[in-house]
């Protein structure tokens, strides 16, 4: 079978027809397999859903518990009508996954979804996994991106908390995955104290709790005085009159794109912090030299720096221009 | 360097000033000399080093990243010592000093210059990068004026701001003397001629203020709306100092050339043509500039209107009462007739000279300035010897377009307002206002914000064109820039006009009308 009748893009996402399912649909499908918990990945309303238990979990607990018709969790090889699939930790977040698509003739592809190689305190290593074809993410596909130690930036937002002890510090970072990396990051850099979390962090917060992540003393970041100098919260909630209780504050932001300073200018930061959930260039150009797969196509981002890159290298890649993922989800 | 680049990159992105001025007195109190006396010269545009060129830089890369990779990368940072910094191959991570830095790009000649930067980048780590390229492109861009950097060296030790401004010019990097003092060591010695001399300033008063005084106590006199200059030609030493010590000197080479007298003038800077007075933006159109043209000279050129002597032919006259000061002046020969003196207004009742003040002759007044006969020069802003009683803003009824979020203290607020006036059918967007309103206030005003948003762009939002703001500013200039094709001078908000149909704003051509 040729690689394009195994897996192509459509309007709803990438389809694999000989197991009649898409992986990551942006509508709803009959059967989908996600490769990861956030929103523009998974989507309610989809007849049967197979995914890690992890990501199961987080769907349940952002769209309810009727958030498909059937549910499986994915564990070792599972046979899906006409071709064979696994689930792979990514690295990206929580219950993050690859996804390898195997069918019994042909080229073997793995949708790596988003993906991440930087150690993440509160998810699973990513696993290079041999195949003929790799679908990476290009979220972060340009050489400027070369994301520092999360650890040193961590030491920036500490001496910025000494420099300001007066002002406290708010920390833009989306609600599931960055929120709890950076409070389990603030953690390994020694901020022991109370933590303030913004009410939309709380209930995804409890779940990488539950799941055996440590995050420390928690406290809610609703009440009119809120007793913590570090303050998560969902970049969405600045914008909002929630910010008005804080007198003074820091404004940062926890993204890959504070690397640029145009980028986060533009979100009117006071503190950038180059903190990311995907893989950087140095990670990426690694990755596809490690593989060594006879094709890689570059699902969304800035492809045509990878793409450029893949053509100096002298190896075939193509871009198959997914739309609906945003570069990253709120 | 490591210090410097975290210093750099913290005041890029801090808007407050208070909290600039925190991490630069940090800085300036944790770096040993002489880094911190060379970063000092760099962000106040003191450091003279060789000039690096966009394409030296460009050339760097050439053969050092695929063209094609290159140009992706700088279109997406859109700043080309960013670029390169971030795209810079190595793991350097080495602390270098900020005067090593800085000596090769003082004393590195020509041809060896962009061997010697690639070799000072590979010892560096990414943010070390930048801070190196930005000061090697001499553009800093922090937004830290040197009277902001004068302030937080005021606030690490005993000297006044005025003190430091005194001796500021007789300063070269890296300062060491400058820091010895500060410290607690001897105060330098004034070494430059023609050195800046503390500015004395005024202070507000009303008609009831004025009425608890003497007139016979006063003189009075016009307060010109120009900018405010000490003029010096001290032994053939020329220098145009602003009233913070900013030397103007390079932007007026026309009053420089006429500064044909021995002595310290205080007095006003202003553009003046045959038989009128240019107008404060036609001023604005002379600041800021390295290279005036020849063309601008003749169309636009400088005066200066003399209030004061602060040294005259070698005598210091501070001490001397104005009256005294006054006197000389009124029979020194300036040398020049682009320098003539401020004429004393007559009065003998406070309601006298509220008449004139009423009815300036010159639309290029703002006001007028009182002061005690007896008056010594005292630097500073001493209440009582000196009063400006300004003209009584202009002010308008505009109505509300947009509102922006403000940062620091206003973090979350809505606080930064453009309104527009009425062209016809449409509102013609005239200005920005952003103070001139209690918190109470503001909390009203965000809140209309957020209940009339119509469309959002960003930190912006555009609201249902309903409220009206009572505008007051200053005086009007006739403005390219902008699309109403006028500009306020500093505008705020002085009432809000809960109660106003937004129908009943006033019309863009009776703001018109006021353009002097």
């Amino acid at each position: 079978m040729r690689a394009d009748q195994i897996l192509h893009p459509t309007e709803a996402g990438l389809y694999c027809p000989p197991g009649d399912f898409h992986i990551d649909p942006v509508r709803p499908v009959p059967r989908a397999l996600i490769t990861h918990g956030h929103g523009d990945h998974a989507r309610a309303g989809h007849g049967a859903v197979l995914a890690t238990a992890q990501t199961l979990d987080i769907m349940a607990i952002r769209y309810g518990a009727d958030f498909t018709g059937s549910r499986q969790v994915a564990q070792g090889v599972i046979r899906i009508d006409g071709v064979s699939v696994s689930f792979h930790p990514a690295g990206h977040i929580l219950g993050s996954a690859q996804i390898a698509v195997m069918p019994d003739r042909g080229p073997k592809i793995v949708v790596s979804g988003d993906y991440c190689r930087a150690p993440n305190p509160i998810c699973a290593p990513y696993e290079p996994v041999p195949c003929d074809i790799f679908v990476t993410e290009a979220t972060f596909g340009l050489p400027v991106f070369r994301h520092p130690d999360p650890l040193s930036e961590m030491a920036r937002l500490r001496a910025s908390m000494a420099e300001f002890p007066e002002r406290p510090h708010l920390i833009g970072a989306y609600a599931l995955g960055k929120a709890q990396r950076v409070i389990a990051l603030a953690r390994q850099a020694g901020i022991d104290g109370p933590i303030a979390i913004h009410g939309a962090l709380e209930r995804l917060c409890r779940f990488h709790v539950e799941q055996g992540i440590d995050l420390g003393p928690l406290v809610p970041a609703t009440a009119d005085r809120v007793d913590a100098q570090l303050v998560i919260a969902p970049p969405s909630a600045f914008a909002s009159a929630w910010v008005q209780r804080f007198r003074d504050p820091v404004i940062g932001f926890a993204s890959g794109w504070m690397a640029v300073r145009a980028r986060a200018r533009q979100r009117g930061v006071e503190l950038p912090l180059v903190i990311s959930d995907h893989v950087d260039w140095p990670q990426v150009t690694q990755t596809i030299r490690e593989l060594n797969p006879a094709e890689v196509w570059i699902t969304h981002g800035t492809e045509d720096g990878l793409l450029r890159w893949c053509e100096i290298e002298g190896r075939t890649a193509r871009p198959l221009r997914l739309v609906g993922y945003e570069d990253e989800p709120e | 360097m490591r210090a410097f680049a975290r210093l750099l990159e913290r005041l890029a992105f801090t808007a407050a000033r208070n909290a600039k001025l925190r991490l630069l007195r940090h800085y300036l109190e944790q770096t040993p000399d002489p880094d911190r006396g060379y970063a000092l010269a760099a962000l106040t545009g003191d450091l003279k080093l060789r000039a690096v060129t966009p394409g030296l830089l460009r050339g760097l890369m050439a053969d050092r990243i695929d063209a094609q990779l290159f140009a992706l990368s700088y279109d997406f940072v859109g700043d080309l010592a960013e670029t390169i910094a971030l795209l810079w191959q190595g793991d350097g991570d080495e602390d270098v000093p900020l005067h090593q830095a800085v000596a090769v790009l003082r004393d590195t000649g020509r041809a060896a210059l962009p061997g010697a930067i690639a070799a000072m980048l590979d010892r560096l780590g990414p943010s070390q990068r930048l801070a190196f390229l930005k000061l090697a492109t001499g553009n800093m861009r922090v937004g830290l004026s040197a009277r902001m950097a004068r302030m937080a060296l005021a606030e690490m030790g005993a000297p006044e701001v005025r003190d430091i401004e005194e001796i500021w010019h007789g300063l070269t990097p890296p300062y060491q003397p400058l820091f010895d003092w500060i410290a607690g060591g001897e105060r330098p010695e004034q070494a430059a001629r023609a050195p800046f001399r503390p500015v004395m300033l005024s202070t507000p008063v009303d008609l009831d203020q004025l009425r608890a005084l003497d007139p016979a106590d006063h003189v009075a006199e016009w307060k010109w709306d120009g900018i405010r200059v000490q003029a010096i030609n001290d032994g053939g030493t020329r220098r145009l100092y602003s009233r913070t010590g900013e030397d103007l000197g390079q932007a007026f080479p026309d009053l420089l050339e006429a500064l044909n007298f021995d002595g310290a003038l205080d007095g006003e800077l202003l553009v003046r043509r045959v038989g009128a007075l240019g107008s404060f933006g036609d001023l604005q159109q002379r600041l800021n500039r390295k290279t005036v043209t020849r063309a601008l000279l003749d169309s636009h050129p400088a005066a200066l209107r003399v209030y004061d002597a602060m040294i005259w032919q070698g005598a210091d006259l501070r001490d001397r009462p104005l009256q005294d000061r006054r006197a000389l002046l009124e029979d020194a020969d300036f040398g020049s007739d682009r320098i003539d003196l401020s004429p004393l207004l007559p009065f003998s009742t406070w309601d006298d000279l509220a008449a004139l003040r009423a009815n300036p002759p010159d639309p290029v007044i703002e006001g007028v300035m009182i002061k005690r006969r007896d008056s010594t020069y005292v630097g500073g802003r001493p209440r009582g010897p000196w009063f400006k009683w300004k003209r009584d803003p202009m002010v308008v009824d505009a109505v509300m377009l947009y509102a922006q979020r403000g940062h620091g203290k206003r973090s979350g607020f809505y606080s930064d307002f453009t309104f527009g006036l009425w062209d016809g059918p449409d509102l013609v967007p005239v200005g920005k206002a952003y103070f001139g309103f209690t918190d109470e206030e503001l909390r009203q005003l965000d809140r209309f914000v957020r209940q009339n948003t119509v469309d959002r762009f960003g930190p912006v939002r555009a609201v249902a064109p309903r409220l009206v703001l009572e505008i007051a500013f200053e005086g009007l200039n006739a403005s390219a820039r902008h699309k109403s094709g006028l500009a306020m001078r500093f505008p705020r908000i002085n009432r809000i006009r809960w109660d106003k149909p937004a129908a009943e704003a006033d019309r863009l051509d009776s703001l018109r009308a006021l353009i002097p």
